[in-house]
């Protein structure tokens, strides 16, 4: 079963549509979105994610959203988020377990314990306790990606995982992204960084505004595709 | 010897200081100082307006609880008419809350001047809801005020998972099935009952300053979340009891400012501290 079906998908700002008439089953494994600025590739997550208002069919696990949210996981852009608030790098990967917390605010251990488990992925246990306004930026978009990994959610949709990060963040990212698809996830990321797409990802969703192609990067991962979908400027 | 009078003031303003570090806390963290002190001129129109009803009325004009009420909607109203006008898109939220802010305390200002006209003193004490006047609280005051501390340090500790989630990342809150309109209300809800609360000591033009200062105050000396909730309590409770105590050691001096100056004193000290 696909782990996302889009069916019609219009979404406007104001008087200018941002995407019109999108259909597309997110296939299992990893795929990337790829698009200029301006594409709505940011816009088609949030979309799907009811974040913003949207006309069409978005089903999650061929059911509805609400139905499916212990499933999905989402990782926002990293400068989404006020990276001064008063909080730790555990305690904003255990607001991924908000549902189980208890009133006052402490968790369980066994999700704290979770939460340590998903850091851990990530390499940064030994900085659990660091404020997060005292991370690096590659360390805070691990944190972000720890978030994420501890909602344990079966398909992942991540705005820029890969976004203004050093080189041995980025290979550490990307071990986890494969990891998770090695263990039946499915994974779908904006991506911005066009020579790297066939080295990372098996599935390829080409956005500009409508859909331009979609399938295996094999397939659609082209010349004429990238023209299509940037136009003749990109294309080297 | 501390009278009577004196120790009611100054238990009712260290309630009112702890009620306002506990939702002051999630208020700066949303981003909503600005749109507080919008609501809290925006309660003058309400005030003057529920004095000149309760004139028209033959009822006492200067009972507190319905000139609060009065406040409280106003308020509201003015909350509703910034995001209302935000919304359209037409002018920024900052733009809007100018423009809210401005034209209610206007209007109440007007007001204030016609109910001034009105025989039989209904205006007594109303100019006193500006700068605020701590020395007219009386016992069931100071017992409201109580209430209100222990209000509004429960639902923040009841709420936390949910502020704290809200005011981090709303739209992740959102997708784990969090409510944010429901806790955004809740919030905007705790907001507007301190700002109320506090305006017959603290005054309209100084209650931000009693949300604000102890939760910026205690914003930089801690870095996670409940150790800031606590310390902005503390640092309200304690600038609200040492602001009344000043303020009735000088004649004259108005409790909302003194209870402002050893908030701004805190939060200089607090500047200090974690510059060195």
């Amino acid at each position: 079963m696909t782990p996302l079906s889009i069916g019609g998908l219009n979404v406007s700002y104001g008087a200018n549509p941002a995407l019109v008439d999108v259909s597309w089953n997110v296939p299992v494994g990893l795929t990337a979105i790829i698009g200029p600025n301006g594409a709505g590739k940011s816009t088609l997550l949030k979309a799907a994610l009811g974040l913003i208002p949207h006309e069409g069919e978005i089903r999650f696990f061929g059911t509805t959203l609400n139905a499916s949210r212990a499933r999905v996981g989402y990782l926002p852009q990293r400068a989404s988020v006020d990276w001064d608030f008063p909080a730790s790098a555990l305690d904003v990967v255990a607001m991924a377990r908000t549902p189980r917390t208890r009133w006052w605010g402490a968790l369980p251990r066994r999700e704290r314990d979770a939460a340590r488990a998903a850091l851990a992925e990530v390499g940064l246990s030994a900085l659990e306790n660091r404020p997060i306004g005292q991370l690096s930026g590659g360390q805070q978009q691990r944190v972000f990606l720890a978030r994420c990994l501890a909602q344990e959610a079966d398909l992942l949709l991540m705005d820029e995982p890969l976004a203004a990060v050093d080189a041995a963040t980025e290979r550490e990212i990307i071990r986890v992204l494969q990891a998770l698809v090695a263990a039946g996830k499915s994974v779908v990321a904006v991506h911005h960084d066009l020579a790297s797409v066939p080295h990372i990802f098996e599935h390829a969703l080409m956005l500009n505004g409508r859909v331009i192609a979609a399938g295996t990067v094999a397939e659609v991962f082209t010349p004429a595709m990238i023209v299509a979908t940037y136009g003749a400027g990109l294309a080297a | 010897m501390i009278s009577h009078n004196t120790l009611v003031v100054v238990l009712g303003c260290t309630a009112l200081g702890v009620a306002a570090g506990a939702v002051g806390c999630f208020a700066l963290l949303r981003g909503r100082a600005m749109l507080s002190d919008a609501m809290g001129h925006a309660a003058l129109p309400g005030v003057v307006g529920a004095a000149l009803l309760g004139a028209w009325l033959g009822a006492d004009p200067r009972a507190l609880p319905p000139l609060l009420l009065g406040g409280a909607v106003a308020g509201a109203l003015g909350l509703w008419a910034v995001q209302a006008l935000a919304a359209t898109g037409r002018i920024r939220q900052d733009a809007a809350i100018a423009v809210v802010l401005a034209s209610f305390y206007a209007l109440g200002v007007v007001g204030l001047s016609v109910v001034q006209a009105l025989p039989g003193g209904a205006q007594a004490g109303l100019s006193h809801f500006i700068l605020g006047q701590a020395a007219t609280m009386r016992t069931q005051d100071a017992w409201a005020a109580g209430g209100l501390a222990l209000l509004s340090v429960v639902a923040t500790v009841a709420l936390f998972p949910r502020l704290r989630a809200l005011c981090f990342d709303a739209e992740f809150a959102a997708l784990q099935g969090l409510n944010i309109r429901r806790t955004d209300a809740a919030l905007m809800g705790l907001i507007l009952l301190v700002c109320i609360a506090g305006l017959p000591a603290v005054g309209l033009v100084l209650v931000v300053a009693l949300l604000v200062l102890p939760a910026a105050t205690a914003r930089m000396l801690n870095h996670r979340l409940p150790g800031m909730l606590a310390a902005s309590c503390a640092v309200g409770g304690a600038s609200g009891m040492l602001g009344a105590l000043i303020s009735a050691g000088h004649q004259g001096w108005p409790t909302g400012a003194a209870v402002v100056l050893v908030g701004m004193a805190f939060f200089v000290a607090a500047l200090l501290v974690r510059r060195s």
